[in-house]
C-alpha cells in the first residue's frame, strides 16, 4: 500500500505532456504591473480613428435613424411594419428573439463558466458581458412597442390601478415581462457590479481631476481589502449563480410564448430548448464577430489569445451541433406525427413558394458551415471566424424569422392565409437598433474597463500565492 | 496639529509574500488589520479567519421573499381582488404562480446578494484615510499592502513599525485619521 502511494504521489510531480498542457491564461509580459499597464491602456488613450470610423455611422443610426422610426410607429400604429393579419407577428418579434440570443452567450460565457472554473473566461467575459447587456436593451424595446399602444405598457406590470386591471398571471407572454427585465435587471446588476475593482484601479491611475471624479464615484470607495474581496467573491459567486439560471429560464419562457399557441410548427415541447440553444448559438456567433476585430485593433492579442478564440469556436460547434439535430428531431416528429398541418409547414419551409430561400440560408448555414469549424485551421484563421460568426447571425435570424413568419402566414385554413413582407420602417428600425448596440459598445470598450483587469491579475502565475512566480516559498505547494 | 492616527501601512510584493506575512501577524495575535490587494489572494480568507460570508443569506433573504412575494401578488389579483377565469381553470394554482414567482426570486436574489455585499463592505463610502496615501494607490497595482490598525491592543506606532519591517514589509508608513 505505502509503495503504490509514493508511486502516485511521483506521478503527479511529473509534468504532462506538451499537447495536454494547458496553454497559459494569456501570453507575453505577466507581471502584475505590465498588465495593469497593458489593460488599462485603452481605456486611458487616445480615441483612435478606427474608433471614430465605426463610431459615427453607428451614432448617426441611433440618433437619427432609430428615433425617426420609432416615433413614427408609435405615433402612427403598427400599421406601418408590414404586420398585419394573419401574420400579426413580424421582425418586431423576429428581432425581439435575436437579441435576446445575443445577449445569451455573454452570461453563458462570464457566469456559466465563471462557475465550472475556466479561467480563460476573464479575458472575454467583461466584454460578453456589456454585450448582454446592450442587446438586453435593445430586446426590451422590441415587446414593449409592439403592443401597439406604447403609452399603455404599464398594464403588463401588476400596477394598482382604478379600474381594477391586474396582468393574467397565466400567459406566457406576462412571464416574458418579467423574465426580460429581470434579465435587464440582473445583468446589469452583474455586470457593474464586476467593474467596481476595476473602477478603483482607474480611479487609483487617474491623472486628471475629472477622471479621478467620475472613478472615484464609480467605484464607491473601493479599497480592496480582504474584507471586501471575502464579500465580493460570495456576491460574485450568487450572481454567477443566479445568471446561469436566467440563462435557461429567458429563452424558455420566450420559447413558452411560442409553444402555448396551437399553430402548426409552433406547437411543440421541444421549443424552450432549442431557443435556448439558439440563442445561446447566435450569442457566440456575435461574440466572435466583437473580439477578433476588437483585440488587433486595440492592441490585446496576448490578452485574448487565440487559444481563447479557439475554445469560443469550439463552443459554438457544440451549440450548432445541438441546432442541428434539433432541427432533424423538428422535421422528424413534424412527419412522424402524421399530423398534415404540421407535415405541411414543415415541407413549406424548404419547399414553399414565399420564403424557402431564409429556410436553405438557416439549413445552410446553421447546420452547414458550422462544421468548418471542426478544422483547426479554420479555428486559427481569424477572417475564417469573423465570417463565421457573421454568418450564424445571419442564420440565426432567418431561424427566427422562419418559425415566426413561416408558421403563421399560412394556417389552417386556407382563406387565412396571407403574406408578410418588412416594410423600410421595420428594416429602419432594425438597423436603429443595430447602430444603438454598437454605440453603446463602442462607448464601453473605450471609456470603460473592458477587460476584468483584477480578474485577469489573479488568474495568472504572478497572482498565485501558491506559486513560485507568485512568491510562494519552496515546500509552499498546495 | 496632531493629526490622529488610523494605524501603519507595509508593502509587500507579491501574493505569496504576504499571504506568508499575514500568517505571521496572525500568529502574533493582532486583531485590527487587513490586507489590501489588487485582486482577492486565495486563501486568504483562512488567513484572515473569516467565516462563510453573511451576502448569501442577504441574496435567500431577498431572494425567497421576492418568491413568496411573486405568489402573493397573483393571488391577490388574479384570485382574489379580481378573480379571472381563464380556460375554465382554478382561480389559483400552483403551476400558474410559479415561473413569474421564480423569475423574481432571480431578481430578488441578484439584488440582495449587491444589496448584501455594499452592507458587508459599507460601500458605498465617500472616504477612506488610507485613499489619501499616494502608495497606496500601489495596492490596485501590483503591490500587496498590510495595515495594522492603531485601535488594535498590541499597537505601538515605534514597535509595530520595526516589526513591520523586520517581517519584510517596504515603505512601512504611518496612515493619518479616524479610525
Amino acid at each position: 500500500m505505502a509503495e503504490s502511494a509514493i508511486n502516485l504521489a511521483d506521478l503527479k510531480k511529473l509534468a504532462p505532456p506538451a499537447e495536454l498542457r494547458r496553454p497559459p491564461v494569456v501570453e507575453g509580459d505577466t507581471t502584475l504591473g505590465g498588465l495593469t499597464d497593458k489593460l488599462s491602456a485603452f481605456a486611458e488613450g487616445k480615441i483612435p480613428r478606427w474608433w471614430w470610423a465605426l463610431f459615427l455611422p453607428a451614432a448617426f443610426c441611433a440618433t437619427v435613424i432609430f428615433p425617426i422610426c420609432l416615433f413614427y410607429q408609435v405615433f402612427t400604429g403598427v400599421g406601418v411594419w408590414g404586420n398585419n393579419h394573419p401574420a400579426m407577428w413580424g421582425l418586431d418579434i423576429v428581432n425581439f428573439i435575436w437579441w435576446v440570443g445575443v445577449a445569451h452567450a455573454g452570461t453563458l460565457i462570464s457566469a456559466l463558466l465563471f462557475l465550472t472554473r475556466q479561467h480563460w473566461r476573464t479575458t472575454i467575459g467583461r466584454m460578453a458581458e456589456a454585450m448582454t447587456v446592450f442587446s438586453v436593451m435593445m430586446a426590451g424595446l422590441y415587446p414593449a412597442i409592439h403592443v401597439g399602444r406604447a403609452w399603455f405598457d404599464w398594464f403588463m406590470f401588476p400596477v394598482p390601478n382604478s379600474n381594477a386591471l391586474w396582468p393574467q398571471f397565466r400567459s406566457p407572454l406576462m412571464w416574458d415581462v418579467f423574465a426580460v427585465n429581470t434579465y435587464m435587471v440582473v445583468s446589469m446588476l452583474f455586470w457593474f457590479m464586476g467593474m467596481i475593482p476595476d473602477f478603483a484601479i482607474l480611479r487609483d491611475r487617474s491623472k486628471t481631476r475629472v477622471r479621478k471624479f467620475i472613478f472615484s464615484f464609480l467605484a464607491m470607495g473601493w479599497t480592496g481589502s480582504a474584507r471586501q474581496w471575502h464579500h465580493y467573491e460570495k456576491a460574485y459567486l450568487v450572481l454567477c449563480g443566479l445568471c446561469t439560471l436566467l440563462v435557461f429560464t429567458v429563452s424558455s419562457i420566450v420559447g413558452l410564448d411560442f409553444c402555448t399557441a396551437q399553430i402548426a410548427g409552433w406547437h411543440a415541447t421541444i421549443f424552450p430548448l432549442y431557443f435556448v440553444i439558439g440563442a445561446v448559438f447566435c450569442g457566440f456567433g456575435m461574440v466572435l464577430v466583437l473580439l477578433i476585430p476588437l483585440r488587433k485593433w486595440c492592441g490585446l492579442e496576448k490578452i485574448i489569445t487565440m487559444s481563447h478564440i479557439d475554445k469560443v469556436a469550439k463552443l459554438a460547434l457544440v451549440s450548432g451541433l445541438i441546432i442541428a439535430y434539433i432541427y432533424l428531431m423538428e422535421f422528424f416528429i413534424a412527419w412522424y406525427s402524421g399530423d398534415p398541418y404540421e407535415r405541411w409547414v414543415f415541407g413549406h419551409r424548404l419547399f414553399g413558394h414565399t420564403y424557402p430561400i431564409l429556410g436553405w440560408i438557416l439549413i445552410g448555414i446553421n447546420v452547414g458551415v458550422t462544421q468548418l469549424l471542426w478544422f483547426k485551421k479554420i479555428r486559427q484563421n481569424l477572417l475564417a471566424l469573423f465570417i463565421i460568426g457573421l454568418l450564424i447571425n445571419i442564420g440565426m435570424w432567418s431561424e427566427r424569422f422562419v418559425i415566426v413568419v413561416g408558421s403563421l402566414y399560412q394556417d389552417f385554413l386556407p382563406s387565412n392565409w396571407g403574406k408578410y413582407m418588412p416594410t423600410i420602417w421595420d428594416i429602419g428600425l432594425y438597423i436603429g437598433t443595430l447602430g444603438t448596440f454598437f454605440m453603446l459598445y463602442l462607448l464601453f470598450v473605450k471609456f470603460l474597463p473592458m477587460i476584468a483587469i483584477s480578474e485577469v491579475k489573479g488568474a495568472v502565475p504572478q497572482g498565485d500565492p501558491h506559486h513560485p512566480l507568485g512568491g510562494a516559498q519552496k515546500g509552499d505547494h498546495s | 496639529m496632531s493629526e490622529k492616527i488610523y494605524g501603519l501601512m507595509a508593502e509587500f510584493n507579491s501574493p505569496g509574500e504576504v499571504l506568508q506575512a499575514a500568517e505571521k501577524i496572525r500568529a502574533a495575535g493582532f486583531r485590527h488589520w487587513d490586507v489590501f490587494s489588487p485582486f482577492p489572494i486565495h486563501g486568504i480568507d483562512k488567513v484572515m479567519g473569516y467565516k462563510n460570508s453573511l451576502v448569501g443569506w442577504f441574496s435567500l433573504a431577498m431572494g425567497g421573499g421576492a418568491f413568496l412575494s411573486g405568489f402573493a401578488l397573483i393571488w391577490f389579483s388574479n384570485a382574489f381582488d379580481y378573480p379571472l377565469i381563464v380556460g375554465g381553470k382554478p382561480m389559483f394554482s400552483l403551476p400558474m404562480t410559479f415561473v413569474p414567482s421564480y423569475i423574481l426570486m432571480i431578481m430578488g436574489g441578484a439584488i440582495g446578494a449587491l444589496v448584501g455585499m455594499f452592507a458587508m463592505n459599507q460601500l458605498p463610502r465617500l472616504h477612506h484615510p488610507l485613499l489619501n496615501k499616494a502608495r497606496f494607490a500601489l495596492a490596485s497595482r501590483d503591490k500587496f499592502i498590510i495595515v495594522i490598525g492603531s485601535n488594535d491592543p498590541q499597537f505601538g506606532l515605534v514597535d509595530t513599525k520595526k516589526w513591520l519591517e523586520n517581517l519584510g514589509g517596504g515603505h512601512v508608513e504611518v496612515v493619518e485619521g479616524e479610525i
